[in-house]
């Protein structure tokens, strides 16, 4: 299971990937691992302010519709519109080209709150 | 894991897509011993099955299984299950596990006659082995050639004694087979070396929800009736008196007003799921009971009961989260061997 040094990881499996104040999100290998066979990627709208933990986006496999929760705060600058025609992405390339949405912070000190890679495997026993 | 009528299931083994496929394509076997077996049997037997359940149970011989239903004095279901007959005086149901319980306590309440009710769900466990290759997968494995559809045989094999049941649950051939609980494990396994592939439950809903047979707790409830659930062909209303037989006389006198209907997403967009709110002509006339993105069909499909009039090609509206998609009424099955 890859969990990528570079990136940051919220508890309920969302990754962040900071570069200055823009955040890209996404969903772990991990967690499309336990989803399989992503179906639809409800995004959000780009310009929407939200609030860590808040939910951001749905994630509908075969089986159920899933909340995605933003792991910080701050305005929606960017969406993935590729996931449109190919939700699927979600499973064959989840820490690139199934990124889900770019966040211009507000809060940096909520990434403390955020888990390194280390702290992550733990969580998920790898 | 999933809980799932007081047991806990695996939805999915590798993915549900695979799952399904498979079934579609090949042979996949699924773990049913949550459901439940209740034997009846004694000289009443007929005569008090006929009383409790909906189809014509005098109709079936020795060795045959027929669909059938379990209804309240309203009319509304209390469990969907299979009858076999397994001898002139013993019948073989197979309910839903979640109502095990339940059914075991309603027959019991109106036990009249010369009969024993034993609910012997504790001792079986069962296996279903279903798609294209699956009668193959089972004569080959019991070594003898399996009964005709929806019919019922006892079969000893590899030292051990199997109740074959000619069904299932995913409209593709196979069987279910049921066996003592300990030995379950071991022809799982045997099962699996012959290239049956593990399904889960996850499959299971959508192979059952691509072919429109109802899930009781979903499509069924107590407050539905089997003619509005459109299952009207396994009522016989001519057999004499049975629990529930009075309101759906009425009931078809006075005419449906909602009946259980398919649908199918027309555009791209999320997949329904139970409990969405449907709309008609811009009227919000009910929700969905079932739902799902066909993995054969690579679209939404769902079942509503929606109001008499919505006819097959009929455009209805499911409300996904506050946004409105598309659908439209669609005829059952949904998905057809081609």
């Amino acid at each position: 299971m890859n969990v990528p040094e570079n990136l940051k990881y919220a508890e309920s499996h969302e990754w962040v990937l900071l570069e200055s104040d823009l955040a890209t999100v996404g969903i772990t290998e991990h967690a499309q691992a336990e989803l399989t066979d992503i179906v639809y990627v409800e995004l959000p709208k780009v310009g929407r302010r939200v609030a860590a933990r808040e939910t951001i986006a749905v994630v509908e496999s075969v089986k159920a519709a899933s909340d995605i929760y933003s792991p910080l705060s701050g305005e929606v600058t960017a969406v993935n519109t590729a996931l449109d025609n190919e939700p699927a992405l979600l499973n064959t390339d989840s820490f690139g080209a199934g990124w889900i949405y770019k966040l211009k912070i507000s809060d940096p000190s909520e990434l403390g709150a955020l888990k390194d890679a280390a702290a992550y495997r733990v969580q998920i026993g790898v | 894991m999933i809980e799932f009528g007081g047991w806990e299931m695996p939805a999915f083994y590798t993915s549900i897509m695979e799952e399904h496929l498979a079934v579609r394509q090949a042979v996949g076997v699924f773990d049913i011993s949550h459901m439940g077996q209740i034997l009846v049997s004694g000289p009443d037997s007929a005569k008090f099955l006929n009383r409790m359940l909906t189809n014509n149970v005098t109709r079936i011989g020795i060795g045959q299984g027929q669909y059938t239903l379990l209804l309240n004095e309203n009319g509304g279901v209390i469990d969907d299950l299979i009858v076999y007959r397994l001898d002139a005086e013993l019948y073989f149901l197979v309910v839903n596990a979640a109502k095990i319980e339940e059914d075991f306590a309603w027959l019991e309440a109106h036990h009249e006659g010369i009969l024993e009710i034993s609910n012997q769900s504790d001792d079986y466990a069962g296996l279903a082995v279903q798609g294209p290759g699956a009668v193959a997968l089972l004569t080959n494995f019991l070594g003898t050639d399996l009964p005709p559809r929806n019919g019922m045989i006892e079969v000893v094999s590899h030292g051990l004694s199997f109740l074959v049941g000619r069904t299932g649950y995913t409209g593709e051939d196979g069987a279910e087979i049921f066996l003592a609980a300990p030995e379950a494990a071991g022809v799982w396994q045997k099962l699996l070396a012959l290239r049956a592939k593990p399904c889960g439950l996850g499959a299971r809903d959508t192979l059952r929800l691509e072919v429109c047979y109802p899930l009781n707790g979903s499509d069924l409830s107590p407050e539905r009736t089997p003619l509005e659930a459109g299952l009207g062909f396994f009522v016989d209303l001519e057999k004499g008196d049975f629990i529930g037989r009075e309101a759906l006389v009425a009931q078809k006198t006075a005419g449906l007003t909602y009946k259980l209907a398919p649908f199918t997403m027309t555009s791209k967009g999320p997949p329904p799921r139970s409990h969405y709110p449907v709309f008609l002509d811009g009227e919000m006339v009910g929700e969905t009971c079932s739902g799902g993105l066909s993995p054969s069909l690579g679209i939404g499909i769902g079942m509503a009961y929606l109001p008499i009039g919505a006819e097959v090609g009929r455009e209805i509206e499911i409300d996904v989260r506050g946004r409105k998609f598309p659908a439209v009424v669609a005829k059952k099955p949904l998905y057809r061997k081609s």
